[in-house]
């Protein structure tokens, strides 16, 4: 079976990001799954046991002294390096910022052919076949890469299952990078959040909010049906553009694209850029005070009426239920 | 200083977007094409430099079919000095690498001191043609900015991360694209959309890039549609009115698909 690179992020403190996961089990249906981590020096040997539990059958460790002071130049010496040794017949990142980054150097530094945000990648005939999801699910495409490697970017939360547990080798490289072609980090700000809420990427159950919330006092709604369903909390535009709620929780063309289980739009319009951000979600609720919203024509049970009564009602039902 | 803003024309979000299921490529013909949005903020900021730096000098620069002079005049309307168009029907069905090696070759011909480009198009959605251009270019990429500030010999900004920010610089030449956060475009004036006819647009063919597809693209891997289909369009369900008992019913709803 050929080799197939998976390209493991590392937060800042050393942590394996969550998309290792489906990487790795990406990564196993197509070959033998090789982990590719750029870490400082002598740090990468802690992370060895993890990428295994994943399903990792090798992990390359690329060892850097400017990880962290580069934007991106220790991850992509250490792709092109694992990629000049392993020969492999696939390259998958994460469709991150920071993996979309590395791809996109690294397609031209290899002369490979490139397919970013994939939804799904299979094998057939010897050849990789990665699956997109266009113009907020309306089309589905099939695309293989001819000539060399293929390097596929891999929407977060896409990608189900894990591949069976491994007990990895490890091989470990040194790496230069070329300082005079990198962007120089000057800060990093970690985030301190304190919420227990899942991620809105890959979260089974997403409630979203939107103008007609009113206010940012008023948006709290949301996150109480989202407490209430274990589900994380979205916006529309309107509502990020009105200040109810960060721009990270946008929903829609221009924010994250969402396929939950279930998507509940509170007060949410459905304008046909939010629409293309979530109408791929398998159950979805509206209420929404006018009838003639456009999102009432995808949702499979629309409420004509105020979110304010509706939603407390929903959540006292809910809870009696509970008991 | 010199700034190459580039430009994608694509189809207007507000209508529907049709792929041709038999070659997977974009039905032009469908939906009515408009500057993507994300371009005119990307301009914005070049313009902003602009107008605080007398002397500057702002292209837009474009790759596209005929049509595409249309989302160029836009550009020029709102302030660009020049713009260029790349025009080839050997560019038709571009994949990412092909697009990224074009470019290179038109921006490389134009001169710049620094590239502005949107984070990723609404139509595409890659993301990823500003760095494969730096690539190309041997330039650093300061991708997905936030909030960028520069001067004649440095480029600086904030992008998000997975888990919250960073900040990071560049020296100039380089390459940087911007997210809607970065700035809120400008309206043209009735004085530009005037002036924009009179302005100079450019138009480049592969030879007259020195580009010959046969070279330029051998031994480059491409990425190839095999299949297209259009997904069923999704239908609406119950639909009710509230009446003092919507939420109960909702729960119900929820509780009989067992997503509560």
């Amino acid at each position: 079976m050929s080799n197939i690179l998976a390209f493991i992020e590392v937060s800042n403190t050393g942590q394996i990001r969550k998309s290792a996961r489906s990487l790795l089990t990406a990564a196993a249906a197509l070959g033998t799954p090789v982990a590719v981590v750029a870490t400082a020096p002598g740090t990468g040997g802690s992370l060895v046991d993890e990428l295994g539990a994943l399903g990792a059958e090798q992990v390359y460790l690329a060892e850097s002294d400017q990880l962290g002071t580069l934007l991106v130049a220790a991850q992509l010496e250490a792709l092109t390096a694992a990629a000049a040794e392993l020969a492999p017949a696939g390259i998958l990142l994460s469709n991150s910022i920071e993996g979309r980054d590395i791809a996109g150097r690294l397609a031209v530094r290899l002369g490979a052919g490139l397919v970013v945000d994939a939804v799904d990648v299979r094998l057939e005939g010897g050849q990789i076949l990665a699956t997109q999801s266009v113009f907020g699910g309306a089309y589905t495409v099939e695309s293989a890469v001819d000539g060399g490697p293929a390097i596929v970017t891999v929407r977060q939360g896409a990608i189900e299952g894990q591949a069976p547990a491994a007990t990895p080798t490890v091989t470990a490289a040194s790496v230069a990078t070329n300082a005079a072609h990198s962007a120089v980090i000057d800060a990093v700000n970690d985030a301190t959040t304190t919420s227990t809420r899942p991620e809105l990427r890959d979260a089974p159950k997403i409630v979203s909010g939107g103008r007609g919330l009113g206010s940012k006092e008023k948006f709290v709604l949301v996150e109480q049906l989202a407490d209430a369903l274990g589900a994380a909390v979205g916006a529309s535009r309107a509502a990020v553009d009105s200040g109810f709620i960060p721009q990270t929780s946008q929903v829609g063309q221009t924010g994250v694209t969402v396929s939950p289980q279930l998507y509940v739009a509170l007060g949410i319009s459905g304008a046909i850029q939010h629409r293309a951000g979530m109408q791929t979600a398998k159950t979805i609720v509206a209420i929404n005070k006018d009838a003639d919203a456009p999102i009432f024509e995808i949702a499979d049970f629309g409420v004509v009426g105020d979110v304010f009564t509706v939603v407390p009602q929903l959540i006292e039902a809910m809870a009696a239920r509970a008991n | 200083m010199k700034i190459i803003v580039l430009v994608k024309q694509v189809p207007d979000t507000y209508g529907e977007r049709k792929l041709d299921p038999s070659t997977g490529l974009l039905d032009r013909e469908a939906s009515d094409t408009i500057v993507d949005e994300i371009n005119e903020r990307a301009l914005e900021v070049a313009l902003r430099y602009k107008d605080k730096n007398k002397g500057t000098e702002v292209v837009a620069l474009s790759m596209g079919p005929a049509s595409a002079t249309a989302a160029l005049r836009k550009a020029l309307s709102m302030g660009a000095d020049s713009a260029v168009h790349v025009l080839d029907d050997g560019l038709s069905g571009s994949d990412l690498g092909w697009t990224s090696t074009a470019l290179a070759a038109a921006v490389a011909q134009t001169g710049y001191d620094l590239i502005i480009a949107g984070n990723e198009s609404t139509d595409g959605r890659g993301g990823v043609v500003p760095v494969m251009l730096a690539e190309h270019l041997n330039l650093p990429h300061l991708s997905f900015l936030d909030s960028v500030g520069f001067n004649e010999d440095v480029v600086s900004g904030e992008r998000g991360t997975e888990s919250g920010s960073l900040a990071a610089h560049a020296p100039l030449p380089a390459v940087v694209s911007v997210t809607e956060r970065a700035a809120e475009a400008r309206f043209p004036n009735f004085k530009g959309m005037m002036t924009a006819k009179r302005k100079p647009l450019a138009v480049l063919t592969l030879s007259d890039l020195g580009l010959d597809p046969a070279q330029a693209f051998a031994g480059v891997g491409r990425s190839v549609i095999k299949t297209t289909i259009e997904r069923p369009a999704r239908t609406a369900g119950r639909k009710i009115i509230d009446e003092g008992n919507a939420g109960v019913e909702l729960a119900e709803f929820l509780a009989a698909g067992r997503l509560i």
